[in-house]
């Protein structure tokens, strides 16, 4: 299948978000009518190596990036996606780009509309040409012929199941002018399994036709069932190039996952009570957008840190989010057998719970308030703590004892600030970090659920939290449930590792387990 | 896709016209205004307002919701009509240089109006009013200082006693009906303005081959989902600013047509309510916030003028004060846009709750 000269050719790519190296030396070649496989876990580098070859403008903004590109042998630099799909790239997006009351017809020929010459023209200009409705119809049944699949050229996008919506998505890509290239970034993630064969299926096709094609997914059945090749990327860097035939779903999982652990590699003690039916999670159905929860069962014993680990989109985010009462949910939630009533915040935080959100700034932070109001405010409001009553009829809040508490807490969380009345939004990321972890140790919760604790802060602040965290476990017995996205982060810090797939507990592994088993669980396998 | 509830849909997304119908059922015998008088007030107000509200389907295509702006050209079509009082013009040139007048006035304003708009996407409706009070400001100072004083009037009658400013109100007796008197046919006793209906007539026209063009295209797709057309290359902001830009010049030339039916113009009121009165004939027609058809044009103003001429006299007799059906008709075209909203608002919640149940029961 391949030619001498590589239909598409990255050499040395190499992009830094602001001083942080997150693509390094990264070649890559493509041959016409191959599959590419590329695979790595979320944050190694695949979506901003695609940004990169399309030209997207937020890497522009960041400051460009290094290495070179070519396509048929001429190097190429795009400045905008549109530039891209000129030169015959085309993108299936994993969420639809798609209008859904439009016509499958009109999605395919969105801003590419086949029109006619209307006597206006000459005044109002090339706008004002009128749409030749049939011309389209017949291309789009010649284009969807060719992708081998039955969709009404009228349909409308929002009454096809998810799968025509992908094959919409093809169509309109294959049908400009000389698509050469075609990247699909996780197209079969929605699909039923007889969706995504059908799908395969397509792919196949087309690149028999000589289309190169990048296949992004994390279900390494299917890589190994279509791609000629798998690329692994892990951290920013290239990790394995190697031909599908040579490779299995047990090497490729650990090529991604890796084996390092992170930095901070806690002593894990055996101190925790392992009470049964301390938490419970029955049956929990949790609608969040994009990190939706679907039927999931989960026991929590009491006194341990449980880690919550799965790729993004999983649904491991909706746990914290859906107990807590932030997102709608279903199902039951019982804490030393009492049921917990849901979509309820105020009562989760009654019942003992507290949670650092992974929207820091949007739900962890009032953020044009000061310290102190940020970390008295939960326990004024859940606990009616920090309050004083004047002559007996009016609740004030205590300002001496807010900012007795808040400069404890600045001086052992270490909160680099000038003082309890700064305001938050003044703050770097880690620090408003610690800020958030000041406000629940405040709350001196039984059960604390900490969401991407550690998500982008640096170094020092990482360390910190992680610490407080374990510290707070072993002294006061706080039961924690960590949710991350850092395999090596909960492996350091965590008694148990959940791993959430499709909405649910694909499987529970002591922190000690091999790396390889994590990431068969991640990828569902 | 839901056969099961496409009756329980098609009478919820009917629902408004139909209260309205059920509503003038009981109402006109109560009135009792006899069928030929309302038919030939029906046909005149039809004539007078239909362009007016046909303005407002452009700007909902093109997803902008229902466009107060437009009463930016109702101000423009009068400062057209006032300068032409003033020049003395009589008959139909009179209206067709009171619209080239009006024409260059309602773009600048238009683009004024689609500018703002796209800087407070998503909240049109509320940014459009509020510009509406504003520039509401600007035309009184056009109007009460600048003309007379700064922009020549000729005409003594037409100021005020003070010697700069225009009057209150202004007879057009040379205007009056002209284009509605121009080629009429006479049908059982009642005129019937054939050359304004042939007016109304080559707008729906055009509307409906505008839909039809690549432009047209761009403002529903841009009107549907900004960020797909966005990403598809559609420059979304200039289409908007187009979509209001054409509402405010059908606008203007509605409100010509308007104020040569009426044969007078209010000069600081005439202009006001048409916002809330267009507005609120679309939506009795059964239009939303999202989606406008001609037929809820031509429907809404019939119900809401039936309405109207029926109101207070059903009131009065039912309850012997006319005072009451006046309450009534304010109450209902204020309160209309209100229940109309918030039923969209509720039905947009509700959709959303089901895709998201969709969502997550089609991943399993």
């Amino acid at each position: 299948m391949t030619n001498e000269k590589p239909l598409l050719s990255m050499k040395g790519i190499q992009k830094d978000f602001l001083g942080n190296r997150v693509l390094e030396d990264i070649n890559l070649d493509l041959a016409q009518g191959e599959i590419l496989g590329l695979v790595g876990e979320n944050g190694a580098g695949k979506t901003t190596l695609m940004n990169i070859l399309f030209g997207m403008p937020v890497i522009q903004q960041t400051g460009g990036y290094k290495g070179t590109i070519a396509l048929d042998g001429e190097e190429v630099r795009f400045s905008n996606p549109n530039a891209a799909l000129m030169a015959g790239i085309g993108m299936v997006h994993q969420e639809f780009f798609l209008i859904p009351d439009f016509s499958a017809t009109e999605n395919i020929f969105l801003n590419r509309e086949v029109t006619r010459y209307s006597l206006l023209v000459e005044i109002f200009g090339d706008r004002l040409r009128t749409l030749d409705k049939a011309a389209m119809n017949e291309r789009v049944v010649q284009v969807i012929k060719e992708l081998g699949v039955n969709i009404n050229p009228d349909t409308l996008v929002s009454e096809m199941p998810v799968s025509y919506k992908q094959f919409t998505e093809i169509a309109r890509e294959i049908d400009r002018a000389k698509i050469k290239i075609l990247v699909v970034d996780e197209p079969t993630a929605v699909l039923t399994e007889t969706e995504a064969e059908a799908l395969l299926a397509v792919l196949k096709r087309l690149a028999a036709k000589g289309v190169g094609i990048i296949f992004i997914s994390h279900r390494l059945h299917e890589i190994l069932n279509i791609c000629d090749r798998i690329v692994v990327l892990r951290d920013g860097k290239l990790i394995k190039d190697i031909s599908s035939g040579q490779s299995d779903v047990k090497s490729i999982a650990s090529w991604m996952v890796g084996h390092e652990i992170g930095d901070f590699a806690f002593h894990h003690t055996e101190n925790h009570r392992k009470t049964e039916n301390f938490l419970s999670i029955d049956h929990l159905k949790v609608l969040m957008p994009g990190e939706a929860v679907k039927d999931l069962c989960l026991q929590v014993h009491e006194g341990e840190i449980l880690g919550i680990g799965g790729l993004a989109g999983q649904g491991k985010l909706g746990i914290a989010n859906g107990i807590m009462g932030l997102f709608p949910a279903e199902g039951s939630v019982t804490l030393k057998g009492k049921s917990l009533k849901l979509n309820s915040p105020l009562d989760a935080f009654r019942a003992g719970m507290a949670f650092i959100s992974e929207d820091r700034r949007g739900i962890g932070l009032l953020l044009t308030q000061s310290i102190g109001l940020n970390i008295a405010f939960p326990l004024m409001q859940v606990k009616g703590g920090l309050l004083k009553k004047i002559a007996g009829l009016f609740t004030w809040e205590d300002k001496k004892k807010i900012r007795e508490i808040t400069s404890s807490y600045i001086e052992r969380l270490d909160i680099k600030c000038t003082g309890p009345d700064q305001s938050v939004m003044e703050l770097s990321g880690g620090n408003q970090q610690k800020v958030c972890v000041a406000k629940v140790l405040a709350l001196s919760p039984q059960i604390l659920f900490a969401s991407e604790p550690t998500r982008g802060i640096d170094i020092g602040a990482k360390h910190l939290v992680l610490s407080v965290l374990r510290e707070i476990n072993e002294k006061e017995g706080t039961t924690i449930i960590m949710t991350s996205s850092e395999l090596g982060e909960l492996r350091s810090i965590c008694d148990r590792i959940a791993i959430v797939n499709e909405g649910k507990i694909a499987g529970i592994l002591p922190a000690e387990a091999p790396v390889e088993d994590f990431g068969l669980l991640m990828l569902g396998e | 896709m839901k056969p099961k509830y496409s009756l329980k849909g098609a009478l919820i997304s009917n629902l408004v016209p139909i209260v309205f119908l059920m509503f003038a059922a009981f109402a006109v015998p109560m009135s009792g205004l006899s069928i030929p008088y309302l038919l030939h007030e029906m046909i005149s107000r039809l004539a007078r307002d239909s362009l007016l509200v046909l303005s407002l389907v452009i700007p909902v295509l093109a997803g902008m919701g229902l466009n107060f702006g437009m009463v930016l050209g109702a101000m423009a079509g009068q400062i057209g009509m006032v300068l032409v009082v003033d020049w003395g013009l009589g008959g139909m040139p009179a209206l067709l240089v009171a619209a080239l007048l009006g024409t260059p006035i309602s773009i600048g304003l238009g683009y004024f109006c689609g500018y703002i708009l796209n800087l407070a996407k998503g909240r049109e409706m509320v940014t459009s009013y509020i510009i509406g009070f504003f520039m509401n400001g600007a035309y009184q100072f056009l109007l009460l200082y600048c003309m007379g004083s700064i922009i020549p009037i000729t005409n003594p009658e037409l100021l005020l006693s003070r010697g700069y400013g225009i009057r209150n109100s202004m007879d057009l007796p040379n205007i009056r009906q002209v284009l509605d008197r121009l080629v009429s046919v006479e049908v059982f006793g009642m005129d019937i303005p054939i050359l304004t209906f042939a007016v109304i007539a080559v707008f729906c026209l055009l509307i409906v081959w505008f839909k039809t063009t690549k432009i047209g295209q761009d403002m529903r797709a841009v009107g549907r989902n900004r960020a797909v057309a966005n990403g598809a290359g559609i420059p979304v902001e200039k289409t908007r600013i187009l979509a209001i830009i054409i509402s405010t010049l059908i606008a203007c030339y509605g409100q010509i047509v308007s104020l040569q039916n009426l044969g007078t113009i209010n000069t600081y009121n005439s202009h006001e309510q048409v916002g809330i009165f267009s507005i609120a004939a679309l939506l009795v027609g059964g239009a939303t916030a999202e989606n406008a058809s001609i037929a809820n044009v031509f429907v809404g103003v019939f119900l809401f003028h039936l309405m109207f001429v029926v109101s207070p006299m059903a009131g009065k007799n039912l309850i012997g004060d006319a005072q009451l059906g006046e309450y009534f008709r304010v109450f209902v075209s204020y309160g209309i846009i209100a229940v109309s909203l918030l039923l969209h608002a509720w039905k947009k919640r509700h959709e959303m709750l089901e895709r998201r149940l969709l969502e997550n029961d089609g991943k399993e």
